[in-house]
């Protein structure tokens, strides 16, 4: 699917990033721990998280991921957007909580790329 | 890339919010010179996660990186307070990051392991009351 794919899914308001959105995406993963994200995460496009700060970012950006979406609706600052922008890297925000928003891309076809650890 | 490229930067301790710009510079740097993917993301992920602890843990510190066409190595030095027992340290899931910190999303216990992880060597020296240096070195497939 496309960014843009996930975007109605989720019924996000798209942030940043509106001219990434016909970027193709095939995995995700959902973490409040940017570690884990590190630790454990291959290949994955899609970083949904609750967790809002400019590290949420950078975490992306080393993973090569295209597009973070907030849980919860939360909003992150003009720090984090100018950062998201300089890394071509697409941000939105959803009304849906965590584990419903996972669940909802994984029912539309989404993969969390590597189930096992 | 024939002559090694040098990059050297200073990590400032007092400013979560700018932990990884040196990483994120190294990994742009790597893909200009066109350094392969798979590399350049081990190498940013290994740095990312040691500059992260340079600032959770040791106050900033010094890092330099030269990329010759076989590999990037990194050192990363700080004079923090050192770490106790570094085989420990190295377990997944060990951490003595103060709860501020695991609320910014780190302090997992991942940190070390994920640099011994996606580096293809590492050396951790520590001195407790002096300071730390990591030493890591990524191959670049060809």
């Amino acid at each position: 699917m496309t960014v843009s794919d996930v975007q109605k899914i989720l019924k996000a308001q798209v942030i940043c990033g509106e001219d990434s959105m016909d970027r193709e995406v095939h995995t995700a993963c959902g973490s409040d721990m940017m570690s884990d994200v590190l630790a454990f995460v291959k290949d994955q496009s899609v970083l949904l998280t609750g967790l809002v700060n400019p590290q949420v970012v950078r975490t992306a950006d080393m993973m090569d991921m295209v597009c973070i979406i907030f849980v919860r609706g939360k909003q992150p600052d003009d720090a984090i957007i100018s950062l998201a922008k300089e890394r071509d890297i697409v941000l939105m925000a959803t009304p849906y909580r965590m584990f419903t928003a996972c669940g909802l891309l994984y029912e539309n076809g989404l993969k969390g790329g590597c189930d096992i650890v | 890339m024939s002559a090694p490229v040098k990059l050297k930067y200073t990590v400032p301790g007092d400013d979560f919010t700018r932990a990884g710009e040196a990483s994120g510079s190294v990994k742009k740097a790597l893909k200009k010179l066109g350094v392969c993917p798979d590399a350049v993301r081990k190498v940013a992920i290994a740095m990312y996660e040691g500059e992260i602890n340079m600032v959770i843990h040791a106050n900033g510190g010094e890092i330099t990186v030269e990329i010759t066409p076989e590999a990037v190595d990194m050192v990363l030095r700080d004079q923090g307070p050192g770490i106790e027992n570094i085989d420990l340290a190295m377990q997944e899931g060990y951490s003595t990051a103060p709860d501020n910190v695991r609320a910014l999303g780190f302090g997992a216990g991942m940190g070390l392991p994920n640099m011994k992880k996606y580096t293809d060597e590492m050396k951790v020296e520590s001195e407790v009351g002096v300071g730390t240096t990591v030493t890591m070195r990524v191959y670049i497939k060809q």
